[in-house]
C-alpha cells in the first residue's frame, strides 16, 4: 500500500537560500500528522511542492503513490490544501466558490456535499452571501471547505486556525477530527504546540531545510521531555541540588529522567528530614520537546532519523 | 470515494464568464461607449475629408469595421490579463493551480473566456454603430468577418494571458497595454486606410499583425481590403497558432505561476 505522502530526497533553493534540502519521510494513510518547525523552515515550501505549486530542484513527491508532477491529475484529485494565506474571490457567493471549486475537479451536482461541508463549517447561513462579507474566521472555514469539495483522501492544512477564534478553533478540529475517523489522512502545520499535541500522532520537526525529529508524540515528549516534579519544602536534598531547574520562593522545581527517579528523590527527603508542603508532577509537553530540539541540543544528531 | 470526473476547464470557462459578467457596466457597456464616442467624434471631423476605397466607401462606414474590431481586440485582451493578474496578486490563483486543471485546460478556458468578452463587446458595438450605417448589415462576405473576428480576439485573449503570467502588479501589465497593444491597434489601420500612409509608414504597417486582423475582417463588410484576405488569414492563423504554442508551453513549464 502507497504511503499517503512520500516525499524522497527533496531539496529547493530560492536563489542562494536553502529552503529545503534532503527532506525524505513518508505519511501514512490514515493518520493525523504534525509538520512543526519555527517561521522559515521550509513547512510551507514542502507543502506547497506536495500541492505542485512549488517544484523541488530534486527530489520528488507522491501523493498516494501518483507523482506532483509527473501523474499530477491523480495526486491533486487525492489532495486537498486549506493554504495559509487568506485567500478569496470578491466576486462569488460562499456557495458559488464551493460550486465553482467542484466544478475544477470535474465534479457536478456536488450540492448534497456542500451542504454538509457548509452545515459542519456552521456556513449554512452565509452561504449566500458574498466572500467579500464573511469575517477572517468564516473566510477561513470556506478555505477549509473548499479543500473538501472533492473528499481527498488526504488533507493537509498550512496553518489552519489563525485568525479563527478559541471556539470555532475547537469546532474546526471536531469537524478534522471526524474526517480523520473516516479515514482521511490528515497533516497539519501549526505554530501552537497544544494543538499538534492535542491531534497530532506523529511528527515531523523541520529547522532550516531539515528534518531534525521525526517520531511518534509519545516517543518525542518521552524521549526529550522528561519529568518535572514541582517541590515546596525548606529546601531539597543535598544530592539533588544539581537537578533543581529553578527556584520561586520556597517552590522548586527539579528534573526528573523517570519516574522511578521520584522514589529517590522522596527517600532522601525522608532521610534529611525534609517536610513535603505540596508536590506535583509536571506533564512533558511538545513546546518543551520543540524548544530542547531547536535549540540545538540535537544539532548533528536528528531523532529518528537515519543519520 | 471519488466520483467519476469529468474535465474541469469548462467551470474555468464558466467562472471567467461569470467574473465579466457581473461587473458588465464597466466590461460591456462601458468599452461599447467609448468605441461611439470615438464613431461619433471621428465622423463628423473627418468624414467629407477623408475618401477610402477611391470613393467607393464612405468614411464612416469604413470607420465601424475597424472600430467593431478594434473593441474586440482590447476587450478580449483586458479580459484574460486583468483576470490572471487579479487572481495572482490577491492569491485567489492557487483555487485553479491546486485543482487537476492541465496547462491546456487554463489555456481554453482562459482564451475561450477572452473571445467571449471581445465578441459580445463587439457585437455590442456593431448593434449600435448599424444605426448609424444601416447598410453595414448587407455583408458581402459575413464568414470572412466572422473567422477573422475569432482568430483576432483568440491572439488577443492569448496575449492577454501572456501578459498576465508575465506581470506581477498592475503597472506592469498597465506597460504592456499602453506601450504593445494600444499602439498596434491604433497603427493598424482602425481610423484609416494604409494607402493612405506614406510609402514608409505603409510599409512599417505590413510588420504590423494587428492591420491583417482589421483588414480581414473590413474584407467581410466591403469585399475590399488593402491586401488580399487569403494571405492575411494565412498570416493571423500563424500568429494565433504559434502564440498559442508559445503560452501552453509557458503554462506547462509553470512560468511565473509555479514556483
Amino acid at each position: 500500500m502507497p504511503a499517503a505522502v512520500e516525499f524522497i530526497d527533496i531539496a529547493r533553493r530560492f536563489g542562494s537560500v536553502r529552503a529545503l534540502s534532503g527532506v525524505s519521510f513518508a505519511v501514512d494513510e490514515g493518520e493525523f500528522f504534525g509538520l512543526l518547525g519555527p517561521n522559515g523552515a521550509g513547512k510551507t515550501t514542502l507543502i506547497s511542492i506536495a500541492a505542485g505549486l512549488t517544484l523541488a530542484d530534486t527530489g520528488s513527491a507522491r501523493i498516494l503513490g501518483h507523482d506532483v508532477v509527473r501523474d499530477f491529475r491523480q495526486a491533486r484529485r487525492a489532495l486537498g490544501v486549506v493554504p495559509q494565506e487568506l485567500v478569496f474571490d470578491p466576486f462569488f457567493s460562499v456557495r458559488e466558490t464551493l460550486e465553482i471549486q467542484s466544478g475544477y475537479f470535474g465534479i457536478r451536482d456536488n450540492g448534497d456535499w456542500i451542504d454538509e461541508i457548509l452545515h459542519r463549517l456552521d456556513l449554512t447561513s452565509k452561504a449566500d452571501a458574498n466572500m467579500r462579507s464573511l469575517s477572517g474566521g468564516m473566510k477561513r472555514r470556506v478555505l477549509v471547505g473548499q479543500a473538501l469539495v472533492h473528499k481527498p483522501p488526504v488533507i493537509v492544512l498550512d496553518e489552519p486556525t489563525a485568525g479563527v477564534d478559541v471556539e470555532l478553533r475547537q469546532s474546526l478540529w471536531g469537524f478534522i477530527r471526524k474526517l480523520n475517523r473516516d479515514g482521511h489522512t490528515i497533516i497539519l502545520t501549526t505554530h501552537y504546540l497544544e494543538e499538534a499535541e492535542a491531534l497530532c500522532e506523529r511528527i515531523a520537526m523541520l529547522q532550516a531545510g531539515r528534518v531534525v525529529a521525526l517520531d511518534t508524540k509519545h516517543n518525542l515528549l518521552s524521549r526529550f521531555a522528561g519529568i518535572t516534579v514541582r517541590l515546596a519544602a525548606d529546601r531539597v536534598p543535598m544530592a539533588w541540588r544539581t537537578r533543581v531547574l529553578r527556584e520561586e520562593g520556597g517552590v522548586y522545581f527539579v528534573a526528573l529522567d523517570h519516574y522511578a527517579d521520584l522514589e529517590m528523590l522522596l527517600q532522601e527527603m525522608r532521610r534529611e528530614g525534609l517536610a513535603i508542603r505540596e508536590l506535583s508532577l509536571l506533564e512533558a509537553d511538545l513546546e518543551e520537546v520543540f524548544l530542547k530540539i531547536m535549540g540545538g541540543d540535537l544539532r548533528g544528531a536528528p531523532a529518528g532519523v537515519p543519520a | 470515494m471519488i466520483r467519476v470526473a469529468g474535465a474541469g476547464w469548462p467551470t474555468l470557462l464558466y467562472k471567467e464568464l461569470l467574473r465579466f459578467w457581473k461587473v458588465a457596466f464597466q466590461t460591456i457597456l462601458a468599452p461599447v461607449l467609448s468605441a461611439l464616442l470615438y464613431l461619433l467624434i471621428f465622423s463628423h471631423v473627418l468624414e467629407s475629408h477623408v475618401t477610402v476605397y477611391g470613393g467607393e466607401v464612405r468614411y464612416t462606414a469604413f470607420l465601424i469595421p475597424g472600430l467593431v474590431m478594434m473593441s474586440v481586440l482590447q476587450n478580449a485582451f483586458a479580459n484574460s490579463s486583468s483576470s490572471l493578474i487579479q487572481s495572482k496578486i490577491t492569491g485567489n490563483l492557487i483555487f485553479i493551480l491546486l485543482p487537476p486543471l492541465s496547462p491546456g485546460d487554463l489555456y481554453l478556458a482562459y482564451v475561450l473566456g477572452a473571445m467571449v468578452r471581445g465578441l459580445v463587446v463587439g457585437l455590442g458595438v456593431f448593434v449600435v454603430t448599424l444605426f448609424f450605417v444601416p447598410s453595414l448589415l448587407a455583408m458581402p462576405h459575413p464568414l470572412w468577418a466572422l473567422v477573422f473576428a475569432l482568430l483576432g480576439s483568440a491572439i488577443l485573449g492569448t496575449l492577454g494571458l501572456l501578459a498576465g503570467m508575465w506581470a506581477d502588479k498592475f503597472d506592469q501589465l498597465a506597460v504592456f497595454q499602453n506601450f504593445i497593444i494600444v499602439p498596434l491597434t491604433f497603427l493598424s489601420g482602425v481610423f484609416y486606410s494604409i494607402h493612405s500612409l506614406p510609402p514608409f509608414w505603409q510599409a512599417a504597417s505590413r510588420f504590423n499583425p494587428f492591420f491583417y486582423m482589421i483588414d480581414g475582417f473590413r474584407y467581410g463588410f466591403f469585399g475590399h481590403s488593402d491586401v488580399a484576405p487569403s494571405f492575411s488569414l494565412a498570416l493571423v492563423a500563424l500568429c494565433c497558432a504559434m502564440l498559442s504554442l508559445l503560452t501552453i508551453t509557458l503554462l506547462r513549464r509553470g512560468w511565473k505561476l509555479r514556483h
